[in-house]
């Protein structure tokens, strides 16, 4: 059958983890907030930041991992901005983190606009090129699937490992996690949960401007309107699907990426009968259904969307 | 040291005057891009004004602009009321603008005078509907709605695109993805000759006043408020919260889906996947804006297309990039957000004491 020679080939694999990449970002950068306690909403306008300002600051001669710099810390930027809003003054999560979408869009695209203001075409730059990595990439199917993506792939996968090191493993994960369980816990401890809560969603925030880095740097090489596309979103879905676990926030990124890669497959042979449009909804919808599915026995952070002040509580 | 401490009680002209000063605020602000777009910052105000105001055709412009964010900003601020986060409100003015358009594009012939009561009750089912989704998984299975009905929009403009490339495609479209379109009975009449704004403002206002007596005068908004405060609460005073939620939902994505009705048969007279630039999205925006009053939704709105219409025609006469319009209002977001903190607490710049024991007792 077509369907599983389409599982069985390298190709389809390399595509399944080419997609799954920005989502790795996204979902690991969400995590991390939500862990402290913070949920960022602004996460679709912060992949349009990184995406832009990586895209930009490679145009401009910063080179691709001066470009990877600048996309996080323009990401950093917008979550202190989303931090000192949520945290010390304690404002709708939702709100803001929508506010920061609206704002880190259109302030991306007014500059992209500004800086390029009348070209039809966009320019392109030199992007990163998929590794040859002597031995690993002519193995036999892991080769071409596994070890022939591009350095930012495998920064997305260190950074799997990273960030559920220093959850699990370090005192500052240990007081991450607390601070989004019980702040006045911590707050005894004599840490700052201010400090905590910001410093978790500038890191957060700077993983997710990665992920939109890696479209602009990796996975295209040029900049262009709405090719974001509501992948933040379904970051935000899948954080809830992996019940804010890096393991499981890798797996559920990398599904995510083998149906997508499936779907466009399977378009190509049954696209005269089926509308394309159905294949696109498909990632929305699933995403819906893993939230409902794992909404019950979701173990949320206990102290999600709660404003903390000092000597409350 | 800078301390907040809550307001006991506000009073109405501050609470109305801080959204107003936050705008202003965020045009101020906007003066920086404008400057670094190569602009003159004066001049770009003084055409963002005429282009809003300066002419009759101006105001009509900018009139038909808010009509659609009237809607959309009553549809969040209700639901906002009792804390059900409405992001879906894009998506449910593309269902209620469908449901319109299957109606009223000749699918049946009736008159005016039944027509478009017709084609508004389908777009506010459409809209309620696709709104009942999330609400339920919220109530029933505790899915976050923010992301259902955000994610929704997506499903949703897909779904209108394959209906306008398919069954409701117009034959005589010269091939562009459009519905066929309304019949004249369908059709909401411009109030004035040759400009756009047209009887969907009325509709709009009317609505606005609806809401605004529900939420004052019925049982309805008061239960609907009793929720929004404490959930826990409502429910141990025995407020039938999960109905109230529902309630809620179906009234808010009626409300964004006669957004809907009234783009296609007040201003485009067919449906386009283009036919809303987010409108759904700044209704959040609005609503905020407004301070979740429905009065204020009227005020938020005209403000906001100001914003959009004056916005667009500076753009074009000094050469400054038109998403200098989307940046303003994202600003007027944050700015609106930061003020509302000055409406819930004083702040007041607290001296450190000298001594400890004096800093103890004043706390």
């Amino acid at each position: 059958m077509e369907y599983i020679d389409i599982l069985l080939s390298a190709n389809f694999w390399a595509a399944a983890i080419r997609i799954a990449t920005p989502l790795i970002f996204g979902v690991l950068g969400a995590l991390v907030c939500e862990r402290a306690g913070v949920l960022n909403l602004g996460i679709e306008g912060i992949f349009v930041v990184g995406a832009m300002c990586g895209w930009m600051a490679v145009w401009l001669g910063a080179g691709l991992w001066g470009g990877v710099l600048i996309a996080a810390l323009a990401g950093a930027f917008f979550g202190l901005l989303h931090g000192i809003l949520t945290v010390p003054l304690g404002l709708s999560q939702h709100v803001s983190g929508l506010g920061i979408t609206m704002f880190a869009t259109s302030v991306s695209y007014f500059t992209y606009r500004t800086a390029l203001p009348k070209v039809s075409s966009p320019p392109r730059i030199e992007a990163f090129q998929p590794l040859d990595i002597p031995v690993l990439s002519d193995l036999p199917f892991i080769g071409p699937a596994l070890f022939q993506q591009t350095s930012m792939t495998f920064l997305a996968l260190a950074m799997v490992l990273l960030v559920s090191y220093v959850l699990y493993r370090t005192p500052l994960g240990l007081a991450i996690r607390a601070v989004g369980d019980n702040p006045s816990a911590v707050e005894a401890q004599g840490l700052s949960v201010f400090a905590l809560r910001i410093g978790a969603i500038m890191a957060g925030s700077a993983l997710m401007a990665l992920g939109g880095a890696f479209l602009t740097m990796s996975a295209f090489d040029a900049f262009f309107f709405g090719m974001i596309n509501g992948r933040g979103w379904i970051c935000i879905a899948l954080v809830v699907f992996a019940s804010w676990r890096p393991g499981k926030a890798l797996l559920g990124a990398l599904l995510f990426g083998a149906f997508d890669a499936f779907q466009i497959r399977l378009q190509n042979e049954v696209g005269a009968v089926i509308p394309s449009q159905v294949f696109l909804m498909i990632p929305y919808l699933l995403s819906i259904v893993a939230l409902v599915l794992v909404a019950r026995k979701a173990d949320y952070p206990r102290a999600l969307l709660q404003p903390y002040f000092r000597g409350q509580r | 040291m800078i301390r907040f401490e809550p307001r006991s009680n506000v009073s109405s002209l501050f609470a109305l005057a801080l959204p107003i000063v936050a705008g202003i605020t965020a045009l101020a602000l906007a003066a920086i891009p404008i400057a670094a777009a190569g602009g003159e910052v004066f001049a770009a105000y003084g055409h963002i004004f005429k282009g809003a105001f300066g002419s009759k055709f101006a105001l009509s412009e900018l009139l038909a602009r808010a009509t659609p964010l009237i809607f959309t900003g009553l549809a969040v601020s209700v639901a906002f009321r009792a804390k059900l986060w409405n992001i879906g409100a894009e998506g449910q003015l593309y269902v209620g603008a469908l449901a319109a358009v299957a109606v009223g594009s000749g699918a049946i012939s009736a008159p005016a005078y039944i027509m478009i009561p017709l084609i508004m009750l389908a777009g506010m089912i459409a809209g309620g509907t696709l709104m009942l989704a999330p609400t339920l998984l919220k109530t029933r299975l505790g899915a976050d709605e923010v992301v259902t009905t955000l994610l929704l929009n997506f499903v949703v403009l897909l779904f209108v695109q394959m209906m306008l490339e398919g069954p409701m495609k117009d034959p005589m479209g010269m091939g562009w993805p459009q519905s066929e379109p309304m019949t004249s009975a369908a059709t909401l009449p411009k109030m004035f000759p040759r400009m756009r704004i047209h009887w969907g403002l009325v509709i709009a206002l009317v609505s606005a006043i609806v809401i605004y007596i529900m939420m004052k005068r019925s049982v309805w908004g008061f239960e609907i408020r009793a929720t929004g405060e404490n959930v826990s609460a409502a429910k141990h005073a025995g407020i039938p919260v999960t109905s109230t939620f529902i309630k809620v939902g179906l009234i808010s994505g009626a409300l964004a889906g006669l957004a809907g009705v009234s783009e296609v048969a007040g201003l485009k007279g067919y449906l386009t996947s283009d036919i809303s630039p987010g409108f759904g999205y700044t209704g959040v925006v609005v609503a905020m804006l407004a301070g979740l009053s429905p009065v204020g939704v009227v005020i938020a709105a005209v403000f906001i297309a100001a914003v959009f219409v004056g916005a667009d025609s500076m753009s074009r006469a000094m050469g400054v990039s038109s998403y200098i319009a989307d940046l303003v209002v994202a600003m007027s977001l944050i700015c609106v957000l930061i003020s509302s903190l000055f409406v819930r607490f004083k702040i007041r710049f607290v001296q450190p004491k000298k001594t400890p024991l004096a800093a103890k007792g004043e706390a």
